[in-house]
């Protein structure tokens, strides 16, 4: 099911199927060249199969970035242990929903990819991680697994091609940081979600101690599309250094919230004028996060002349990360805002190290009593001086992704914490609004 | 202890899901999905599941207070949970969290008088673009307005 109309604007190659009838049935994506990629792939050397992937520019659309070609070929492939195919469908970043999608409207598409990802890393089984929350994609996927198992697409010497692949899946059961690549494989191993000091990489001591290949639901659906029409055709829909289209949570204060597949490199300001259709209310944007809670924040100036890539990000010192855009108007507290992303830091920090454990707590009372009307001077450079207290000396990247938009939002919104300095109230709480929205 | 026909098939695809000797990767799924049938995490389940796993009933416990949607005592029938993360604030989620505790008169994690109803404000559930959003059980509900989440719980509160 689509929870938004599609854009004109949109470049389909992940969502093709997106709107078709029984979009999830195999027989469905068996008539639009379903599975016609790993028949490719397999007929490949699994070299090739990773040289395709590197020619496309494919970026993890997890959050890192990373380029998934390489990663595949960090895999000691004449390893003699199993090797894994891991399946990060924990999605929680905060402004994030779009595995979600993907999962629920075209299973079989990210069956696909994982099983190509198997053939080159010559992995024989795979678990695609779910988080405990998305219980009926479970069933869906579920479902498509079994039809894939029946028309042989999935088990033993799949299509008499010699390749064997079973393919798995595994609820979490609530809990943010085991979207952390090392502190899913944890979880997958029936521990609490501690995260694992690195290296050594999931690539080579990944799930079972074995190697293995962890990505992103949308990075591998992105795989099929990348073997059937070619990794340069993939590349080419991109930016110079980052191939494809990203899977784009508009959410927030648009007119039309929604997720959207559009090429990397789409103007900032085309999306949320064209796509998104407007701010409401016909109100101005004050602030944009690009990629899910973790980025730091952009102000409308900022956004001027922005790209949606990962170059275009940096350049501004954010990160294209999750996709999820959180999109504030004018009217919003950014102290408010401030403090709400760092309850959910504070509430998920796993506690395994202190700076993260005690700052993000720390952080949150001091946010809280500044919104409450309590704050003083000192208080505003102390969140700044905590926040940075913080950044690169936490056991894993929550503490990084609590910091950082504390930090920016700090920074570039500081006159918002001095409206709310001797006990004035909030500027932009209003009375709750008699009409309408 | 017994549980469905269902649920024992699960179980046992699951204890086959995991290369020989870990089966304590089922361990997770198995208390998520028996809590679900038996209503929370109780002791038995505990003890069940640690003998199917092949860990002690300690280890269980050690694991399962790390993860929020695992419960060691009964939630209401209809486990209503409403996300007030960025994207639903934005939205007014905060404002529609308060109006969720004052009609059904408790608060977060709290249970109602008559087991029906239980409460919680979560976190971001993944319907950030469709927001405010709310959870019941394992539902989604996307633009949920102060009025319809009233239909929503009238609803369920009459359903027999
Ligand atoms: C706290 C935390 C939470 C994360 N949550 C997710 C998640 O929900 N889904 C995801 O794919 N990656 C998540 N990541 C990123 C993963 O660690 C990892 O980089 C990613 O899954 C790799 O896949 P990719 O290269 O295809 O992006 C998270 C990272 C951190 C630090
Ligand atoms: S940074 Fe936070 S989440 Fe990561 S290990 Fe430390 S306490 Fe745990
Ligand atoms: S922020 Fe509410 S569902 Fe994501």
């Amino acid at each position: 099911m689509l929870y938004n109309e599609p854009s004109p604007l949109e470049t389909r190659v992940l969502t093709r199927r997106f709107g078709m009838a029984n979009s999830a049935a195999i027989d469905t994506y068996l008539a639009t060249d379903g599975y016609q990629a790993f028949v490719k792939a397999a007929g490949m050397k699994p070299e090739q199969v990773i040289e395709e992937v590197k020619v496309s520019n494919l970026r993890g659309r997890g959050g890192a970035g990373f380029p998934a070609g390489m990663k595949w070929s960090f895999v000691p492939r004449t390893s003699s242990k199993p090797k894994y195919i891991v399946v990060n469908a924990d999605e929680s970043e905060p402004g994030t929903c779009k595995d979600r999608v993907l999962m629920e409207n075209d299973p079989h598409q990210l069956i696909e990819g994982a099983l190509i990802a198997g053939f080159a890393v010559d992995a024989h089984a795979g678990y695609i991680y779910i988080r405990g929350e998305y219980r009926y994609l479970i069933e869906i996927m579920d479902r498509a697994i079994a039809e894939a198992y029946a028309k042989g697409w999935l088990g033993k010497n799949i299509q008499g091609t010699g390749f064997d692949f079973d393919l798995y899946t595994h609820t979490g059961a609530g809990a943010y940081e085991c979207g952390e690549e090392s502190a899913l494989l944890e979880s997958l191993e029936g521990k609490r979600g501690i995260p694992r000091i690195r290296p050594p990489f999931p690539a080579v001591v990944g799930a079972f101690q074995c190697p293995t290949v962890l990505n992103n639901v949308e990075t591998y659906c992105a795989v099929p599309a990348i073997l059937r029409d070619g990794g340069a055709a993939y590349a080419a829909l991109g930016v110079p250094k980052a191939g494809g289209t990203k899977m784009t949570c508009l959410t927030g204060h648009v007119n039309k919230p929604g997720v959207y597949e559009l090429r990397l490199g789409f103007p900032v300001k085309q999306m949320i004028e064209e796509v998104g259709g407007g701010i409401r209310n016909g109100k101005k944007l004050k602030a944009l996060i690009p990629g899910g809670s973790s980025c730091p924040v952009l102000t409308a100036e900022e956004c001027e002349g922005a790209t949606m890539d990962y170059d275009s990000m940096a350049l501004r010192k954010t990160m294209l990360g999750s996709g999820g855009v959180i999109i504030m108007d004018e009217d919003t507290c950014m102290v408010k805002a401030a403090l709400r992303i760092m309850r959910f830091y504070a509430h998920e920090s796993c506690g395994w190290c202190i700076p993260c454990r005690e700052g993000t707590t720390w952080l949150r009372k001091i946010l809280q009593r500044f919104h409450d009307g309590g704050g003083v001077r000192e208080d505003i450079g102390l969140i700044g001086d905590i926040a940075k207290n913080m950044l690169g000396r936490t056991f894993c990247p929550l503490g990084d992704a609590a910091a950082m938009p504390t930090i920016s939002i700090v920074e570039k919104f500081r006159q918002e914490f001095e409206d709310h300095l001797h006990g004035k109230p909030c500027p932009y709480e209003h009375a709750p609004e008699a009409v309408g929205v | 202890m017994t549980f469905s026909p269902q649920l024992e098939a699960r179980f046992e695809k699951l204890l086959q899901s995991y290369p020989p000797g870990r089966q304590r990767s089922a361990m997770i799924p198995m208390l998520l999905y028996g809590q679900d049938e038996v209503g929370c995490v109780s002791d038995e389940l505990i003890d069940e599941v640690a003998r199917r796993v092949g860990v002690t009933p300690l280890q269980v416990n050690e694991v399962l207070s790390y993860y929020s949607m695992l419960h060691r005592k009964p939630l209401g029938k209809y486990h209503v949970q409403i996300c007030t993360n960025i994207s639903c604030l934005l939205h007014d989620g905060d404002k529609l969290w308060e109006h969720a505790c004052k009609k059904l008169g408790i608060g977060h994690k709290q249970v109602t008088e008559d087991g029906r109803f239980s409460l919680e404000e979560v976190e971001c559930i993944g319907a950030c673009s469709w927001a405010p959003a709310v959870q019941v059980n394992y539902d989604f509900h996307h633009f949920v307005k102060p009025e319809e989440l009233d239909r929503l719980l009238d609803g369920l509160r009459e359903k027999p």
